[in-house]
C-alpha cells in the first residue's frame, strides 16, 4: 500500500511551513526526506501523523493502530525504565503478556538495548534513548514509520545500528519515511525528497537525482560569483546552472551534498532575482 | 558586567509572565496585607429567641448585627441556627442571666464576641460550642486539608502533566490510538487517589493528635472533598494548558495559590476583610471548602445545611474541569499545533484527509 501526501499545504500564521509538497511512500521502502533548517521536514512528517492539520491538498496514511511515530524529542518517558517504556506503548497498541514481553524482547535485543532494560530512559545515552524511541514506535509493527530526524546528534555507531534497524523494518514490509540532515545517510534511502523553505526541491531515487541534475559544479579556492558558492572543506564550490562555467575551473562530479546545496542556492537566487 | 546586566534585562523583558509576577505580586500582597489581613471581626451574624429577643436587640452593642428574631423560639432553635452556620452567635433569652451561645468554629469571630460579652458582665452566660476553648488548632486543621488538596490537586497536578510537555511525549500521545479523554483520566486519576490519601492521613492526624473533633458525617465531608478536588484538579489541567515549563507551572500555580490561602477565611476571617477584597473570596474554591470542612467536622452540620457551599463548588468543578480538559484535549487533537485550528470531527479514515478548499482546517 502507499501512503504519502498529495500537494500539501501547511501554515503557521504568515509562514508557510509546507508549500504544495507530495510524495508516495512505498511500503518496504525507505523515504528521506532532506533539507536544512526550517525546511519543513518536521510539519510535513507531523501532517502525515495527522499532528498539525493540513491548509491545502491530502493526505494518506494509516489508522493510528497502524502508525509509528518517533518525534524529534527524546520520545520516552524520562521516568519510565527502558522496559517500562515499552509495556506502555505496547499496551496502548493492545499488546499484553508473554506477546509483549516477545516482542519486547525482540525489540530490544536488536537494538542492543538488553542490558538496559531495567535502566531509567533519563540515564540511558542520545543514541541509546534515540533507539529505545524507535523499538517504542516499532512496537506494534506499523505500517507507516514516520521517524523524526532519528539520528540527529548520536554517534556514528548508534548511526549504525539505527539504520540497520531502519532498513530491517522496510524488508519486513513497512513504509518508512524519516527526516534527516545527514546527507550520507540520505543517500541509502530507496526515495529522496529534498525540501527547502517548505517546497519540494527534487525527489526520486538518489540515482535519478543525479541523473536529473542540471547545470556544473565546480571547485576553486575562491569564487566567480560568491552568491553561487559554497564552502566545502578547504575549497569553494560554485553551481552553474547552465553549464556556462568559465574555462579551466576544475568540474567536480556533484554528490547529494552538492546537489542539494546548488538546487537550494537557485531557488533562492530565483527568487531574490524575482522580488 | 554591563553587558551581563543588559542581557538580562532583556530576556526578563521577553519573560511577560515573570514580568507580571514582578509587577502584580507586590501590589496583590499589598492589597491583601492592606485590607484582609485583619484579625478583630468588628460585626458579627446574630440572632436573638425567646421571650426578651427584641429587648437584647435594642441593648446590644452595634457589633451584633441581629439577622434572626424569633421571641417565640428556644435554645433548641438558637443551636441550630448556629449549627447550620447562619449566625456567629445567639442570644437565648427567658432566662437569667442571658444564655449566648457562640460558634467556636468560627474562631475570630468567636473571639471578639466572648471579648465584648465579657464587659456586659454577669447579665449575659457565654457558652462557646463547637470549639469551647477557641482553639487555634481545631479550625486551622479542616482548612488545612483543604490547602493539602489544593496543593496536590493544582501544583502537583500542572507539574506532571506540563511534564509530558517538556519532554515532547505529549506529542508521542497525541499519534497513539488512546482517546484524549483516556489520557486526560489516566493523567489525574492517580494525582485524585494521592490527594484522597493525603487528605485521609491529614484529617486522622488532626483528630489523634489535635484532638481535633469530627462532629459531623464522614460522607458529606467526602462528598465536599471529591467537588472541591475535580475544582483544583481542574485548575491544575488549565495551568498545563498554559504552560510551556515546569518552572511557568509554578509560577502560575503559587499565583493562583497565594489568594487562596490569604482570601478564603483559612487565616483572616472573611467577615473582616473590607468588601473590595472579600468578594475575592467568595470567588475562590477553598473558601467553600474552608465552610464545609469546619461546618461538618466542627459543627456536625450537613448537607442540608451547607448546600450552597457544595452547590458553588458542583458549578466550579464542572466549569473548570470541563474548561481545563477541554483545553487539554485541544492539545492532544489532531492539528493542535497548526496555526489554523484543529481539525474537527473523528479520527479519519485509514484512506484520506482532505484539507478543505478554502484553507484554514475547520
Amino acid at each position: 500500500m502507499t501512503f504519502g501526501v498529495r500537494s500539501a499545504r501547511v501554515r503557521y500564521g504568515d509562514r508557510t511551513a509546507v508549500d504544495d509538497v507530495s510524495v508516495e511512500l512505498d511500503a518496504g521502502s525507505v523515504t528521506a526526506v532532506v533539507g536544512g533548517d526550517g525546511a519543513g521536514k518536521t510539519t510535513l512528517l507531523r501532517a502525515l501523523v495527522r499532528e498539525v492539520a493540513l491548509d491545502g491538498g491530502t493526505v494518506t496514511a494509516p489508522d493510528k493502530d497502524r502508525l509509528g511515530y518517533l518525534p524529534a524529542s527524546s520520545g520516552s518517558w524520562a521516568g519510565l525504565t527502558v522496559a517500562q517504556n515499552i509495556d506502555f506503548v505496547g499496551g496502548v497498541f493492545g499488546l499484553a503478556g508473554e506477546a509483549l514481553a516477545a516482542r519486547r524482547a525482540e525489540l530490544l535485543a536488536a537494538a542492543g538495548l538488553t542490558a538496559a532494560v531495567d535502566r531509567p530512559a533519563s540515564q540511558l545515552s542520545g543514541g541509546m534513548r534515540r533507539k529505545l524511541g524507535f523499538c517504542m514506535a516499532m512496537v506494534h509493527e506499523p505500517a507507516l514509520l514516520v521517524l523524526d530526524e532519528p539520528s540527529t546528534g548520536i554517534d556514528p555507531v548508534s548511526r549504525i545500528d539505527l539504520w540497520r534497524l531502519i532498513s530491517e523494518t522496510a524488508a519486513r514490509g513497512a513504509a518508512v519515511v524519516m527526516s534527516t540532515t545527514y546527507l550520507d545517510e540520505a543517500e541509502r534511502a530507496a526515495r529522496l525528497l529534498v525540501l527547502d523553505r517548505g517546497r519540494a526541491l527534487v525527489q526520486g531515487s538518489y540515482d535519478e537525482v543525479r541523473a536529473g541534475f542540471v547545470g556544473t559544479i565546480t571547485r576553486d579556492r575562491a569564487a566567480v560569483r560568491p552568491h553561487w558558492s559554497w564552502r566545502r572543506g578547504r575549497e569553494r564550490r560554485e553551481y552553474w546552472p547552465d553549464a556556462d562555467q568559465p574555462a579551466g575551473q576544475a568540474v567536480v562530479e556533484p554528490d547529494l551534498e552538492d546537489i542539494v546545496v546548488a538546487l537550494s542556492l537557485a531557488a533562492r537566487n530565483r527568487e531574490g532575482a524575482a522580488t | 558586567m554591563r553587558a551581563m546586566i543588559v542581557k538580562e534585562f532583556r530576556e526578563l523583558v521577553r519573560d511577560r509572565r515573570t514580568l507580571a509576577m514582578l509587577v502584580v505580586m507586590p501590589l496583590l500582597l499589598l492589597i491583601i496585607f492592606g485590607y484582609a489581613a485583619n484579625f478583630y471581626v468588628s460585626s458579627v451574624r446574630s440572632a436573638a429567641v425567646g421571650p426578651q429577643a427584641e429587648q437584647v436587640v435594642s441593648q446590644a452593642p452595634a457589633m451584633f448585627d441581629f439577622t434572626v428574631v424569633e421571641p417565640s423560639e428556644g435554645q433548641a432553635d438558637a443551636e441550630q441556627l448556629l449549627q447550620d452556620g447562619k449566625v456567629d452567635v445567639a442570644f437565648v433569652t427567658g432566662r437569667q442571666p442571658v444564655l449566648a451561645l457562640v460558634d467556636g468554629s468560627n474562631l475570630f469571630a468567636a473571639q471578639s464576641i466572648v471579648g465584648a460579652l465579657n464587659k456586659a458582665g454577669n447579665s449575659v452566660t457565654t457558652q462557646v460550642l463547637y470549639n469551647p476553648d477557641l482553639k487555634t488548632s481545631w479550625v486551622m486543621i479542616p482548612a488545612i486539608i483543604g490547602l493539602i488538596l489544593t496543593f496536590v490537586g493544582t501544583l502537583i497536578t500542572s507539574i506532571g502533566l506540563v511534564r509530558e510537555r517538556e519532554q515532547g511525549t505529549m506529542e508521542q500521545l497525541a499519534v497513539m490510538p488512546i482517546r484524549p479523554t483516556a489520557v486526560i483520566l489516566g493523567k489525574i486519576a492517580p494525582y485524585f487517589l494521592v490527594a484522597a490519601v493525603d487528605m485521609t492521613i491529614v484529617t486522622l492526624l488532626g483528630v489523634w493528635l489535635f484532638g481535633v473533633p469530627f462532629n459531623g458525617n464522614v460522607l458529606a465531608f467526602a462528598l465536599g472533598a471529591a467537588l472541591f478536588l475535580f475544582v483544583v484538579l481542574g485548575v491544575g489541567v488549565f495551568i498545563s494548558t498554559v504552560s510551556e515549563t515546569a518552572g511557568q507551572a509554578i509560577q502560575l500555580a503559587f499565583l493562583l495559590l497565594l489568594p487562596q490561602i490569604l482570601l478564603s477565611g483559612m487565616i483572616f476571617p472573611l467577615e473582616a476583610m473590607a468588601a473590595g477584597v472579600r468578594w475575592i473570596g467568595y470567588l475562590l474554591p477553598l473558601t467553600y471548602f474552608t465552610m464545609i470542612s469546619r461546618g461538618v467536622m466542627l459543627r456536625g452540620a450537613g448537607i442540608e445545611s451547607l448546600w450552597y457551599a457544595y452547590l458553588i463548588l458542583a458549578v466550579m468543578a464542572v466549569v473548570v474541569f470541563t474548561g481545563a480538559t477541554l483545553r487539554f484535549r485541544r492539545d492532544l487533537a489532531p492539528g493542535a499545533r497548526s496555526g489554523h485550528g484543529r481539525r474537527g470531527g473523528k479520527e479519519p479514515e485509514p484512506a484520506t484527509v482532505t484539507a478543505p478548499a478554502t484553507g484554514g482546517a475547520a
